[in-house]
């Protein structure tokens, strides 16, 4: 038998909601606020039951509207490329700071999507980047957290 | 009133507000104008910018760029066929068949005039009708709030869920959960935390928008790439011909305006409908109003059909700020993201608005007309130069896009466990967009979550716990009422089709 994807996103929707119930009735709350008419468990709780109730009939219901997605024309291998880069930028943002982890990031984004032209690629990272914080940093004195720059002396 | 107009006025006017209107207008027409961004999009790439700005200007700017980004998704409907949001493809119905028959230029220009048109209309109604409204609605209580809360998002879900209720239900419980991380608003009691620090204030509304709106918007335009009917189309901007229109045209124009306006306001006024259903509202009511000759016209480039559903969708955005203004309740996933930006402002919009803050009140809505005259005389003449925007190749455009969204949240909280929350929920909110499950709905819970979760507080401890609170009260009982007819409308419809 083969499941539709959206009656499969409606079963996984149908776990998280049992997971989401289960948590919310052991939600700590006062001892006082246990038997109230309003806790910090109620309105959860109805989320709960409400995410249980809808999931279930969209895998019971039979589909009128069915959304095909030719999986042949998805583009895995950028997709997967983009988040994996993305993925190492939030990693060492922090650690070596703003503008040389996000002009690396516009770099290599670049080049995944299939650019080659290697000095307008790095116009629109390295000197972009510095623009755009100077915008912030310097015009709209927005404080902009970069420990690198900082150490090498250019930022305050 | 007199009063209101004046300080919103004296506010909209000053230098760096004019000069704000016309950067939200331009940026909005520029993001607007690619295919896949929309408005939303817009609005949550500019909230990083208006971190350092007062309320009133940083609402003033996006106000311009809601504008703009309705403008520029018109443009690329005429130039492209490809309409940047869905509340201009009914402007592609008609319009892209005009710049085919190589007057781009003159569709663009009827687009203009009438958004410009139906804009003022709607911007003086709104005039009228807020101020009023919001005195009405100071007879709103809890129960009724939270009545007219249920109403907004099963209006959303039914509106923007292209016949699949149950999946923007769905997304409206998914949004509410969302909403639930983090402390307990009354108790202090953290929910859903799992004992992470980063979760106990809850998820931040500009990361949930920007992962499910710009990110996700990004990764889906990648993931799409090979996908033959959404590949780029191109445009010869030497073609695009003049943006006069002769006398004919105008008389055409003026008999479609006035309908237009006031249906797109009345149905912008009402939760969950917005720009797309007053557009093609107006675009099938049009149909019906003109005689036979001009009637085999539609589809095939009639001024009326283009005029019709651009008047519209500008009327509707103005109707859209009512609810937003007077009740405080966002009708549309736009309205909510702006929304959001009140609330990150410090305030809180809804019948008081009016009394504290007049001049916020009434700068947006000043600032919003004054948003239309800079599209006119700003944008209409640069559209062959703003239109090359549309040559931009998306493998510059998607790191762009990711760019500003990452860089959004690290200004939030320079923190990288928020960005990697924000990049784990666009990779989910990509494959949820692949299979139709719409987005807007979860926003506006997201938004409305904790207002929901406090009024129905109050309403249960009021009654005791009992739910008698849904049928005490007549208003609430009527807004119940007419929700449960959208469901059951919903439910009609679905067994209709099958039939």
């Amino acid at each position: 038998m083969r499941i539709s994807p959206t009656k499969f996103i409606s079963l996984l929707f149908l776990v998280l909601s049992v997971f989401y119930l289960y948590t919310a009735y052991n939600i700590q709350v006062f001892a006082f606020d246990e038997n109230a008419p309003f806790n910090a468990r109620t309105f959860p709780i109805y989320l709960g039951w409400a995410g249980i109730i809808l999931s279930s009939l969209k895998i019971i219901l039979p589909e009128k509207l069915t959304t095909e997605v030719n999986h042949k024309h998805l583009d895995y291998k950028s997709i997967i490329y983009l988040i994996l880069i993305s993925l190492i930028y939030a990693a060492v943002i922090l650690k070596i700071g703003y503008f040389i982890s996000t002009s690396l990031f516009l770099f290599a984004s670049y080049y995944f999507l299939g650019e080659r032209r290697w000095g307008l690629m790095f116009i629109l990272s390295f000197p972009f980047v510095a623009a755009f914080m100077y915008l912030l940093h310097g015009l709209l004195n927005i404080y902009l957290r970069d420990p690198f720059l900082k150490y090498i002396g250019v930022m305050g | 009133m007199i009063e209101g107009i004046l300080i919103g006025l004296s506010t909209a006017l000053s230098l760096t507000n004019i000069l704000m209107v016309m950067v939200g207008c331009f940026a909005g027409t520029i993001i607007g104008m690619l295919p896949g961004l929309g408005p939303m999009t817009a609005i949550a790439l500019m909230i990083p910018i208006t971190y350092g700005f007062d309320p009133s200007t940083g609402l003033i700017l996006m106000a311009g760029v809601y504008y703009g980004a309705v403008f520029g998704g018109s443009t690329s409907s005429i130039l492209l066929n490809a309409p940047g949001i869905p509340g201009t493809v009914a402007t592609a119905f008609d319009g892209y068949p005009m710049a085919q028959q190589g007057k781009a230029g003159k569709a663009l220009a009827i687009a203009a005039y009438s958004s410009f048109a139906g804009g003022t209309i709607s911007a003086i109604f709104l005039l009228v009708a807020a101020p009023s409204l919001s005195k009405v609605s100071l007879a709103f209580r809890s129960p009724d709030y939270f009545a007219l809360m249920i109403l907004g998002l099963t209006a959303i879900s039914a509106f923007s869920s292209k016949g699949q209720f149950l999946k923007a239900m769905m997304m409206v419980v998914l949004g509410l959960m969302l909403a639930t991380v983090g402390q307990d608003s009354l108790s202090d009691i953290t929910r859903f935390t799992f004992n992470n620090m980063n979760l106990t204030d809850g998820i931040s509304f500009v990361l949930i928008v920007m992962a499910t709106f710009a990110m996700s918007e990004a990764l889906t335009i990648i993931f799409r790439g090979k996908d033959p009917n959404r590949a780029a189309k191109q445009i010869s901007l030497t073609e695009l011909g003049s943006i006069k229109v002769n006398k004919e045209e105008t008389i055409k124009m003026a008999k479609t305006i006035p309908r237009s306006s006031i249906l797109g306001f009345l149905i912008g006024v009402l939760p969950g409908a917005g720009a797309t259903i007053a557009s093609f509202l107006a675009y099938g009511m049009e149909r019906n109003y003109v005689n036979e000759e001009e009637k085999q016209k539609f589809g095939k480039g009639s001024v009326h059909g283009l005029s019709a559903p651009e008047t519209a969708n500008n009327a509707a955005c103005s109707g859209s700020f009512v609810p937003l203004l007077t009740l405080g309740i966002p009708g549309s996933g736009t309205t909510a993201v702006m929304l959001g930006a009140l609330l990150g402002f410090g305030i809180q919009p809804g019948p008081r608005l009016y009394q504290t803050n007049p001049e916020i009140f009434w700068s947006v809505i000043m600032s919003m007309y004054i948003g239309m005259v800079v599209l006119l005389i700003l944008n209409l003449p640069l559209i062959p130069y703003i239109a090359r925007i549309l040559a931009v190749p998306r493998n510059y455009l998607i790191p762009l896009i990711l760019f500003f969204s990452v860089t959004g949240i690290y200004l939030m909280s320079f923190n990288n466990f928020d960005i990697f929350l924000m990049i784990g929920i666009a990779v989910v909110a990509t494959f949820l967009r692949l299979y139709d499950f719409p987005m807007p709905p979860l926003i506006l819970a997201f938004v409305l979550g904790g207002l929901m979760e406090e009024t129905l507080r109050r309403s249960l401890l009021i009654s005791d716990g009992s739910p008698n609170f849904l049928w005490d009260r007549p208003i609430t009982l009527i807004i119940l009422l007419i929700t449960i007819t959208i469901v059951g409308w919903q439910i009609f419809s679905t067994f209709r089709k099958k039939n």
